[in-house]
C-alpha cells in the first residue's frame, strides 16, 4: 500500500469520526462526498494510467470552480431541488451486491409492468437488484455475440477494458466531442465517471448486429456516471441501442452520463435510446434525475449521425443529443418521443451545429404530457458562416392529455450564412374529444382510443427504431398511458 | 328494435332545447328517412343515440333491443350494434385504417362471442368490404380519414359499416358532398347491406339519396319535432314543395 493510500484512509477514518457516524465501509466502496482524494481513489481502484488520472483531476478542479461560482445550470424549464454533491457516493465496485432479498420488496407497480412486458422472472430479479443464483441466458448470448464481432474487428467492451486494452483510441477520442469543460454535469462526469461502453468500428465494416448495452449491463452494472464512446471509422456503419423498456430501479438519484460519437468520412451511426428510469411516485417523491450530455461529430464528409429516443422515465430529464456537422455533406438527425406523467419534468431537445457545406439536419420531436407533468422541447439550430447551402427541417409537436400538464417549445436559431434554408413547424394539440368519440363509436374503449391516437402521433419516430425495439417501445408507451390515464 | 319516446334534449352548455319531444319506432329490417331543414336537430338526434357528450336528455326514453340505450356507454352501444356514419368523419393522424378497424372489429366480435380475426382473415375481410364502396385497397395503410377527399370520407363511413355489421345503422347526411357517381356507389353499398335483421335511419337534407335507397318511412323533423310522417312519396312532395308548408307560420303558431 502506498503512502498516499494510507494517508487517504486515515483521512477517511478521521473524517467519518469527525462527523459522528460510523459505517461499515466495504473495501470496494468510496466514502460519501467529493474531493480530490476521492477522484484519486476511483482512478486507483480502476488501475488507470497516469494520463487519465490527470484528466480526471483537471475536470475536478473545474468542477470545484463551478460550484464556487454557483454555476449549476438554471436555464432549463425545470424545477429542481438543490442537489447536495457531498451526499453522493462516487464509487462502488461494478458488481454490486444484490440489495434486496426477493421481488416482494420491489414496488408492485414495477412488477406489474414487468409482467405485462413479458420479462422473465430471472431478468426481473436482475433488473431490480434481487439476489439471483441462476446463470442467465443472456450471459451465453453475450459470449457468442462477442466472437462474431471480433471476427469483423469490431471492438465492443466496457470503458475500463478499453482504457486497458485500447488506450491509444481512448486517449485520442475521449473528450474530443464533449470536453470536460463542456457543462456542469459533463465536468462532474469527467472527474468521477465509473464505467460505460466503448465501441470502435473499423473502416468499411458494416457492424453485423445491433450493439445493445442490454448485454453489456450484465457484465458490469451501469453506474450513475456512465461514459460511452463510439467511433465509426471511414465508411463503417453501426446501430447502437441503449437502455431497455423494463423500468429500472436505482438507488442513485443523480445520473449524469456522457456519450460521445465520432463518425468519420462516409460513416453512419444510429443511436437509439429507450429511457425508463424510475420516475418517482405519483406525488413526485424519489425518482432519478437524468442529466445527460450526448453529442456526436460528423467529422468526415458524407457522414451521418442519427439520434432516436423514447424518453418515458426519470423524475427530471435534461438532455440534448446533438450533432456537430463538420464534414461537408454530412447529415444529422434527431427523432424524439418524450412522454411525461405524474410530476415528471422533461427538458429535452437537440443542437445541430452546421459547419460544413451542404450539411443537412432533421429534427422531429413529439412530446406527450399527462398528469401534472411539464414537457419542454429546447432546440438550437446553428448555421455557421462556412456552412454554405445548409438545410434544416424542424418539427415539434406536443400533445396534452388532460388539462393540468404543460408543453413548451423553445426553438433557437443562429444563422450566419444567407444560403441557409431553415424550416420550423410546431403544433400543440389535445387528444380531441371528437377523436375519442369517433373511436368509441366504433366499439373501441376510451383507453384503447387514447393509445391508438398517441401511437399515431408518435408513429414516425417509432418507425425510426430498430424493429424489435420499436415493438417494445409501443408496448411501453401503452403501459405508460394506461397508468397515466386509466 | 328502437323505440324513441317523447325525447327532449338540450345543449349541456347553455341549456338550449334542441329536440322537443321526438317519438319514433324503428323495427328490424326497416329503412327510415329523417328529413328536415338545416338546424332542425337531425344531427343532434343521431348524436344522442350514439352517446356523444354535451347533450342532456331532459325528458323521454330510448329503448334499444329491450334495454335503456341512454344508460349505456358509447363504446358499449357500438358493440351492441349501434353504428353512426358521421356527417363530419374525424381524422386520426398516424392511425392506420387497418389498425383502427382491426381493433374496432375485434372488440365488437369479442362482445358478440365471435372468434377474434387473425391478421390474415382481417385483411381479407377488409379487401372484400372495400370493394363494396369501391375504395382502393391501399387504404389500409392510410391514416383514418387523413387526406381523404370529401367523397372518400363518406365512402369510408359506409365501408366501416360493412365491416362492423351493426343492427342499427344511423347515416347522417352521408349523401352530402357526393357527386352523382359517388352517390350511386354509396347507395348500392347501402342497399347491399339491407337485411331483415338490420335497420337503417337515414338522415338527409335532400331526397336524391332516396331515389336509390328506397325508404319504408319518411319523417320530417322541423324545429326539434317530427311534424309529418309518411311513405316514400312524402320525400317527393318535399322535393317539390320544400319545407315551408310544414313550418309554423306567424298566423298559425304552434303553441307550446
Ligand atoms: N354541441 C352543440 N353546441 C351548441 N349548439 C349545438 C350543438 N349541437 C347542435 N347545436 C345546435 O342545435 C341546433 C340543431 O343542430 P343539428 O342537430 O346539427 O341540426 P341539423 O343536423 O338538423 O342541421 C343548431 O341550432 C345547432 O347550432
Ligand atoms: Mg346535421
Amino acid at each position: 500500500m502506498s503512502s498516499s493510500d494510507t494517508k487517504y484512509l486515515r483521512e477517511v477514518e478521521s473524517s467519518e469520526y469527525e462527523h459522528g457516524f460510523f459505517t461499515d465501509i466495504e473495501a470496494d466502496k468510496a466514502p460519501v462526498g467529493l474531493s480530490e482524494e476521492i477522484v484519486r481513489f476511483i482512478s486507483k481502484k480502476k488501475e488507470e494510467p497516469e494520463w487519465l488520472l490527470e484528466w480526471r483531476l483537471k475536470a475536478f478542479k473545474r468542477f470545484e470552480a463551478l460550484v464556487d461560482e454557483h454555476a449549476t445550470p438554471e436555464w432549463a424549464h425545470l424545477t429542481i431541488k438543490e442537489i447536495d454533491f457531498q451526499s453522493i457516493c462516487y464509487y462502488s465496485a461494478p458488481i454490486q451486491r444484490p440489495s434486496l432479498d426477493s421481488l416482494d420488496e420491489v414496488d408492485p407497480q414495477i412488477i406489474e409492468t414487468f409482467n405485462r412486458l413479458g420479462i422473465p422472472l430471472a431478468e426481473q430479479q436482475r433488473l431490480t437488484g434481487v439476489a439471483v443464483d441462476v446463470i442467465m441466458d443472456s450471459v451465453s448470448v453475450a459470449t457468442t455475440f462477442k466472437a462474431e464481432l471480433a471476427e469483423k474487428g469490431v471492438i465492443f467492451c466496457s470503458f475500463s477494458d478499453a482504457v486497458r486494452d485500447h488506450p491509444d483510441l481512448v486517449k485520442k477520442y475521449m473528450g474530443s466531442v464533449v470536453p470536460y469543460t463542456d457543462n456542469f454535469y459533463a465536468t462532474l462526469n469527467s472527474a468521477v465517471f465509473s464505467d460505460g461502453s466503448f465501441c470502435y468500428i473499423p473502416p468499411g465494416v458494416h457492424c453485423p448486429m445491433e450493439l445493445s448495452t442490454y448485454f453489456r449491463i450484465n457484465e458490469a452494472g451501469t453506474g450513475q456516471f456512465e461514459r460511452t464512446l463510439i467511433i465509426a471509422d471511414e465508411g463503417s456503419y453501426v446501430s447502437y441501442l441503449e437502455g431497455c423498456t423494463a423500468p429500472q430501479r436505482d438507488e442513485h438519484q443523480l445520473h449524469a452520463a456522457v456519450v460521445e460519437i465520432i463518425a468519420h468520412k462516409d460513416a453512419e451511426v444510429k443511436y437509439s435510446t429507450i429511457q425508463n428510469w424510475y420516475p418517482g411516485s405519483e406525488e413526485g417523491v424519489g425518482g432519478v434525475y437524468n442529466f445527460v450530455t450526448k453529442r456526436g461529430i460528423c467529422s468526415g464528409s458524407g457522414s451521418k449521425i442519427s439520434w432516436t429516443q423514447l424518453e418515458t422515465g426519470s423524475a427530471i430529464t435534461w438532455k440534448y443529443p446533438s450533432v456537430i456537422l463538420k464534414g461537408d455533406n454530412s447529415i444529422g438527425e434527431f427523432y424524439s418521443v418524450a412522454f411525461t406523467k405524474g410530476r415528471q419534468q422533461a427538458d429535452t431537445g437537440t443542437k445541430m451545429i452546421h459547419i460544413g457545406k451542404n450539411t443537412r439536419s432533421t429534427i422531429i420531436s413529439k412530446g406527450i404530457s399527462g398528469g401534472r407533468s411539464q414537457n419542454s422541447y429546447r432546440g438550437l439550430v446553428k448555421i455557421q458562416k462556412s456552412a454554405t447551402n445548409a438545410r434544416n427541417f424542424s418539427q415539434c409537436d406536443s400533445m396534452l392529455l388532460g388539462d393540468r400538464s404543460g408543453a413548451h417549445t423553445f426553438p433557437y436559431l443562429e444563422i450566419q450564412n444567407s444560403t441557409a434554408q431553415v424550416e420550423h413547424e410546431a403544433t400543440t394539440s389535445r387528444v380531441g374529444e371528437d377523436q375519442i368519440f369517433y373511436c368509441k363509436q366504433r366499439g373501441i374503449s376510451e383507453i384503447d382510443a387514447i393509445k391508438l391516437i398517441v401511437n399515431g402521433f408518435c408513429k414516425e419516430i417509432l418507425a425510426q427504431l430498430p424493429m424489435e425495439f420499436a415493438v417494445e417501445a409501443q408496448k411501453l408507451l401503452a403501459i405508460e398511458l394506461e397508468s397515466s390515464v386509466g | 328494435m328502437l323505440e324513441i319516446k317523447n325525447l327532449h334534449v338540450s345543449i349541456e352548455d347553455d341549456g338550449t332545447e334542441i329536440l322537443k319531444g321526438v317519438t319514433l319506432t324503428v323495427n328490424a329490417g326497416e329503412v327510415h328517412a329523417i328529413m328536415g331543414p338545416n338546424g332542425s336537430g337531425k344531427s343532434t338526434l343521431a348524436s344522442v343515440l350514439a352517446g356523444r357528450d354535451g347533450y342532456v336528455v331532459t325528458e323521454g326514453s330510448v329503448i334499444y333491443k329491450g334495454v335503456d340505450l341512454l344508460d349505456m356507454a358509447p363504446d358499449k352501444r357500438a358493440r351492441e350494434g349501434v353504428f353512426l356514419a358521421f356527417q363530419y368523419p374525424v381524422e386520426l393522424p398516424g392511425v392506420s385504417m387497418a389498425n383502427f378497424l382491426r381493433q374496432a372489429v375485434n372488440s365488437v366480435r369479442e362482445h358478440r362471442n365471435q372468434k377474434v380475426l387473425s391478421a390474415m382473415e382481417f385483411l381479407k375481410l377488409m379487401k372484400e368490404k372495400a370493394q363494396l364502396v369501391q375504395l382502393d385497397p391501399s387504404l389500409k395503410q392510410r391514416a383514418v380519414n387523413e387526406g381523404f377527399s370529401g367523397g372518400e370520407k363518406k365512402r369510408n363511413e359506409i365501408f366501416q359499416l360493412a365491416m362492423l355489421e351493426p343492427t342499427l345503422a344511423i347515416l347522417d347526411e352521408t349523401d352530402s358532398g357526393l357527386d352523382i357517381d359517388a352517390l350511386r356507389v354509396v347507395s348500392e353499398g347501402i342497399n347491399s347491406l339491407r337485411s331483415s335483421d338490420r335497420a337503417f335511419v337515414i338522415i338527409t337534407h335532400y331526397q336524391r339519396l332516396l331515389d336509390y335507397v328506397i325508404p319504408d318511412f319518411v319523417h320530417v323533423l322541423v324545429d326539434g319535432r317530427i311534424v309529418e310522417s309518411g311513405g316514400k312519396e312524402l320525400a317527393l312532395k318535399l322535393e317539390d314543395q320544400g319545407y315551408d308548408w310544414l313550418k309554423p307560420t306567424e298566423s298559425d303558431p304552434i303553441t307550446a
